[in-house]
């Protein structure tokens, strides 16, 4: 589905990430961790074609990213969810509207969804917020719209950067069983946190690999956690 | 070619949700607008001036070179027996369609501006005039000076060559530099709303980031600004053509002794010209506003 083969991405001259190799399989349940400043958030974006590596290969659905156009990222994209930790909407559409962002412009007719878009509303808790602008969420209400605005399409990634950083414990538990539960849909899910604890509470609810990066370099997490 | 039309008509009607996801920008919209109008009032005008004296120069073009003078200036006695030989050889002259000597009250008129209405025309020495109205194969000016000149010593032949040409040049002239102004016009439209595109493009770059993050391409992202801008334009020209006709409906009506300057405007089906400019206006933001959106987006990481 994702694969990353040998990459290295460097930035300003100096090299972020070094020779790193990954495959995202389908349903399976990622865990990156690292201090701050480890390129966890570079990993991510590599991982859903916003960069290009310097050097290795990123696979995006059998794609080379290289070799892909605008056009094909953003065809992409539409088959991965992204969860950014400042979540990014648009401030002038209601929350419900941009839940429905990704329907909008692929097209889709708005009516027909409107029966899923509630669905989706519900199941992140935020029917009575719908027509609540952005500004007006709280940091937990934000990232559970982001998550919504995510996984409207029904893509087959979600990768989700520091879901949890701005909300509470109560919040963080809530967001992690909604994308284990994704998870469990089928979905591969990928949540970039420093949050350890976080790590061991969905480990004992999903087989999670957990990925450190260290020194630019990533490596499987070690049985501490 | 047939779907043309259908996608013009698509593209005005817009995709009302698509339109909704770029936020409405109030500094780039008046600019627009005010830019659009003013430009489509100014073109209104130089293409009133260039219609104006492509008139000019057709009329002075046309009809003063298919007329001439024969001055006749001899002794007093004489006059009269020079206009009539004068006459007899125009009347064999091949191209010459009609010639008559102009009577004694047309001439008074001819030097009234000049002199007065209480001019004593009886007791100065005013030379006879002839006007010559040519065929529409002309006669050959030349020829007929060496006749006259053999025949009619006291005649001298003005076929207006010298004082038409530079008027019908100026005129040609200015004709062309009122089309010329209108595409000068019509590039100072596109580079203001290339600034107000890339301003609005660069103030939603956020928006922009945002649209791709959820898989919006490009073009749709593009289609929503140049559609914006386009009818913008449109309006903002159509608001200007409308302020200029009702301006040049107001400027006074077409007189001869007010020459040029009251014949400045539109006849007839030249109105029609006016419905052109507000599509040409928004052609040109179309193609403004694409190039930019299309650079900018590129540009965009």
């Amino acid at each position: 589905m994702i694969e990353l083969e040998n990459v290295a991405y460097s930035y300003g001259g100096g090299e972020l990430l070094s020779d790193i190799s990954l495959t995202l399989q389908a349903g399976s349940f990622h865990f990156l961790t690292g201090p701050s400043g480890a390129g966890k958030t570079t990993l991510l974006k590599l991982c859903y074609g916003a960069l290009v590596p310097t050097a290795g290969h990123v696979t995006l659905f059998g794609a080379d990213r290289r070799e892909m156009d605008r056009d094909d990222i953003a065809m992409a994209r539409r088959r991965i969810g992204v969860v950014h930790q400042d979540c990014q909407f648009l401030d002038h559409l209601s929350v419900n509207d941009n839940i429905a962002l990704p329907l909008i412009v692929s097209g889709r007719d708005l009516l027909a969804e409107s029966a899923n878009l509630n669905e989706l509303m519900t199941w992140v808790g935020l029917k009575e917020r719908a027509t609540a602008m952005p500004p007006e969420l709280s940091g937990g209400e934000r990232q559970r719209a982001a998550l919504a605005r995510a996984i409207i399409m029904s893509p087959d990634a979600i990768l989700a950067d520091e879901p949890t950083g701005n909300v509470d414990w109560e919040m963080s538990q809530r967001l992690l069983r909604l994308l284990i539960e994704l998870n469990r849909m089928g979905k591969t899910i990928m949540v970039a946190t420093h949050d350890l604890a976080l790590i061991r509470a969905a480990k004992s609810h999903v087989q999670a690999r957990v990925l450190r990066i260290s020194n630019r370099r990533l490596q499987l997490a070690g049985a501490d956690l | 070619m047939t779907r043309a039309p259908a996608r013009i008509v698509e593209f005005i009607m817009g995709d009302a949700q698509a339109d909704r996801c770029v936020p409405p920008t109030g500094f780039t919209a008046s600019l627009t607008l005010f830019s659009a109008a003013a430009m489509a009032f100014l073109a209104v005008f130089a293409l009133a001036l260039s219609l104006a004296t492509g008139r000019l120069a057709d009329r002075w073009g046309s009809e003063l070179a298919r007329s001439s003078t024969i001055r006749i200036s001899a002794p007093e006695g004489q006059l009269a027996a020079q206009t009539e030989a004068a006459l007899r050889v125009l009347e064999t002259t091949s191209g010459v369609a009609s010639a008559r000597a102009l009577g004694h009250d047309e001439q008074r008129d001819l030097l009234e501006p000049w002199f007065g209405p209480d001019l004593p025309l009886d007791t100065l020495p005013i030379p006879q005039l002839i006007e010559v109205v040519e065929a529409e194969d002309g006669f050959d000016p030349d020829g007929l000076r060496l006749r006259l000149a053999a025949e009619v010593p006291g005649a001298v032949l003005d076929d207006h060559t010298r004082w038409r040409r530079p008027l019908v040049e100026a005129a040609t002239r200015l004709r062309t530099l009122g089309l010329f102004s209108i595409l000068i016009i019509g590039g100072a439209t596109a580079a203001m709303i290339t600034l107000a595109a890339n301003a609005a493009l660069a103030a939603n770059a956020q928006v922009i980031s945002v649209l791709r993050l959820v898989g919006a391409r490009d073009r749709y992202i593009a289609q929503a600004f140049v559609r914006r801008f386009t009818l913008r334009a449109l309006i903002g020209a159509g608001v200007g053509v409308v302020i200029a006709a009702v301006a040049i409906l107001l400027l006074p009506a077409a007189q001869d002794a007010g020459g040029f300057l009251t014949g400045l405007g539109f006849q007839g089906l030249q109105w029609l010209w006016l419905f052109v400019i507000p599509p040409l206006a928004a052609a040109v933001a179309f193609a403004a506003t694409q190039a930019a959106a299309v650079k900018t987006l590129k540009d965009m990481p």
